[in-house]
C-alpha cells in the first residue's frame, strides 16, 4: 500500500473536466492551498465545487473562478468575492446556496453511509423549494441528501503515511467531514510523518477515509480579517 | 436613540451565568464587550469553537484561529475545537442557549429576513438559517429603520425569508420589543425617544401597555 504522493500535481493528476470536487476550509482558513494551485495550473474546467466559501478575488477558489474553471459552486456564504458575485449576477456561474449546517451534514452523511437526513434549517424559505417536508413531533423538517463527490481535497495540520489526519484549531472546520465524503480523498498536510508517530487517540480522521496524502509546501495561510488588541 | 454599543450593552443584560451564546457579525459581536463582571459566558463560534476569547495581541495572530466573521481571535482556557457538523449539531440540538444576530427585516410574527436582496446582494445565508431554525432564544440587534428611513419591523417580510416565527426579542436604536402573538410589544424606550416616535417608525403591529420605561445606562 502506498498512499503517499510526491506533490499536489501528482495527487490530483486524474481530476478531469466536469467532476464534482469538495474543498475543505472556512473562509481562507484550512483551505487546500497546494491542491488549488495545482488545479489552476492543470486548467481543468466545468467543475462543480462544494465548499463553504469561494475564496477571495486573488486567493483560494477565487483563483479558479478567475480562470473560469468553475461551472457551479455549492456554498453557504460567498460574500468576500467580488468576481464571484459578478459571475453569479450575470448568470455565468451556477450557484446553489445552502445553509452551513446542512452543507456540513451533507458531507458527513456521505462519510457515514446515510443517504439523507432531516433538518429544520431552511423550512419556509427558498431553500425548501422542491424538497420533501416532514413533520416530527410538531415541527417541520426538510429532507436533504448526502453529497456525492468525485474528489475531496482537504488540508490537515499533521498526517501520517497511513493517511491518518490531525487538524489544528478552527482550520478543522469542513476538512474532516469532506475527507470522509470523497470517492477519492486527497489530503495535503503541513507535516507528514511515518506511521506510528501520531498518537492513535488524537487522530481526527482515520486513514481509511484518505486515499492520497502529500507533504504540502509554501503555505501562505492568508488572514482574511486581521483583528488585534493593544497590550494594556 | 441608542448607539450600536448601547444596543449591545442592552442585550448583554439578557445574559445569565453559564449561558452558551452564539453572536452574529456586526452589532451582536459587540455584546461580548459587556458581559457583566463575575459572569461566565461561553461563546460559540459556528466555524468550530467553544470558549472564544478576545482578539489576539498584535503579533500573535494565528491564521488557523478565526471566528465565524473570519477575524483572528483567541480561545479561552476550557475552550474546545470541533468540526462544522458537530458545531451545527449542537446548535440544532438546542444546546446553544442564546443566539444574537442582525436582520434586514423582522415581521411581527417573528419571521426574519437577513440573507439576500434579490438582484442586488447575494452573499448567502452562512449559518443563519440553521441558527434561527433551532435556537431556543433569538434576539435580533438592528437599526429600527433602513438608510431610507423605512421601518424594518414589518407586518410581513418583503425580502427572502431566513426563518419562520423564530425571533423572540428585538433591540433597536429606539427600543426593546418582545415578539408576541399580538405583534411587537414595546418593553423599553431608548433615552429621549417617545412612544409616538416608535409608533410612527414601526410598520408592524405594535403593542403598548401602560407606561413604557426609559432605558438607562
Amino acid at each position: 500500500m502506498n498512499k503517499v504522493f510526491k506533490n499536489a500535481e501528482e495527487a490530483i493528476h486524474d481530476i478531469k473536466d466536469g467532476m464534482v470536487l469538495m474543498l475543505g476550509g472556512f473562509g481562507l482558513c484550512g483551505i487546500p492551498e497546494n491542491c488549488i494551485a495545482a488545479l489552476v495550473k492543470k486548467g481543468v474546467k466545468n467543475l462543480t465545487c462544494i465548499s463553504n466559501n469561494a475564496g477571495v478575488d486573488d486567493f483560494g477558489i477565487g483563483l479558479m473562478l478567475k480562470q473560469r474553471q468553475v461551472k457551479k459552486m455549492i456554498s453557504s456564504y460567498v460574500g468576500e468575492n467580488a468576481e464571484f458575485e459578478r459571475q453569479l449576477l450575470s448568470g455565468e456561474l451556477e450557484v446553489e446556496l445552502i445553509p452551513q449546517g446542512t452543507l456540513a451534514t451533507r458531507c458527513m452523511m456521505a462519510g457515514y453511509g446515510i443517504p439523507a437526513f432531516y433538518t429544520p434549517a431552511g423550512v419556509g424559505t427558498e431553500v425548501a423549494e422542491g424538497k420533501e417536508v416532514r413533520n416530527f413531533n410538531g415541527k417541520d423538517y426538510l429532507m436533504e441528501y448526502a453529497f456525492d463527490a468525485d474528489f475531496a481535497l482537504v488540508k490537515a495540520w499533521k498526517g501520517d503515511t497511513m493517511g491518518n489526519l490531525i487538524f489544528k484549531d478552527t482550520a478543522r472546520n469542513f476538512n474532516p467531514l469532506m475527507a470522509m465524503a470523497g470517492k477519492i480523498t486527497v489530503a495535503e498536510v503541513e507535516e507528514l510523518v511515518p506511521a506510528g508517530e501520531l498518537d492513535p487517540n488524537q487522530i481526527h480522521t482515520p486513514g481509511i477515509y484518505v486515499h492520497r496524502i502529500f507533504q504540502g509546501i509554501n503555505y501562505e495561510k492568508r488572514i482574511e480579517q486581521r483583528t488585534v488588541r493593544k497590550r494594556d | 436613540m441608542l448607539t450600536k454599543e448601547q444596543i449591545a450593552q442592552r442585550i448583554a443584560r439578557e445574559l445569565r451565568d453559564g449561558m452558551y451564546v452564539n453572536l452574529g457579525i456586526g452589532i451582536p459581536t459587540l455584546v461580548a464587550n459587556y458581559v457583566p463582571k463575575g459572569m461566565t459566558i461561553i461563546l460559540q463560534s459556528e466555524n468550530g469553537m467553544l470558549g472564544m476569547g478576545p482578539f489576539p495581541y498584535e503579533g500573535e495572530e494565528d491564521p488557523d484561529l478565526i471566528n465565524a466573521g473570519k477575524q483572528t481571535v483567541t480561545i479561552l482556557p476550557g475552550g474546545s475545537f470541533f468540526d462544522s457538523a458537530m458545531s451545527f449539531g449542537m446548535i440544532r440540538a438546542g444546546k446553544v442557549d442564546l443566539t444574537v444576530l442582525g436582520a434586514m427585516e423582522v415581521a411581527d410574527n417573528g419571521d426574519i429576513a437577513n440573507w439576500k436582496i434579490p438582484g442586488k446582494m447575494v452573499k448567502g445565508m452562512g449559518g443563519a438559517m440553521d441558527l434561527v431554525a433551532s435556537a431556543k432564544n433569538i434576539i435580533v440587534a438592528m437599526q429600527h429603520t433602513d438608510k431610507a428611513g423605512n421601518s424594518k419591523l414589518l407586518p410581513k417580510c418583503t425580502l427572502p425569508i431566513t426563518g419562520l416565527r423564530c425571533v423572540k426579542k428585538i433591540v433597536t436604536d429606539l427600543g426593546v420589543f418582545d415578539v408576541t402573538p399580538h405583534g411587537f410589544k414595546l418593553l423599553e424606550r431608548a433615552p429621549g425617544v417617545t412612544v409616538e416616535e416608535i409608533r410612527a417608525k414601526t410598520a408592524g403591529r405594535l403593542v403598548v401597555e401602560g407606561d413604557v420605561v426609559e432605558m438607562s445606562f
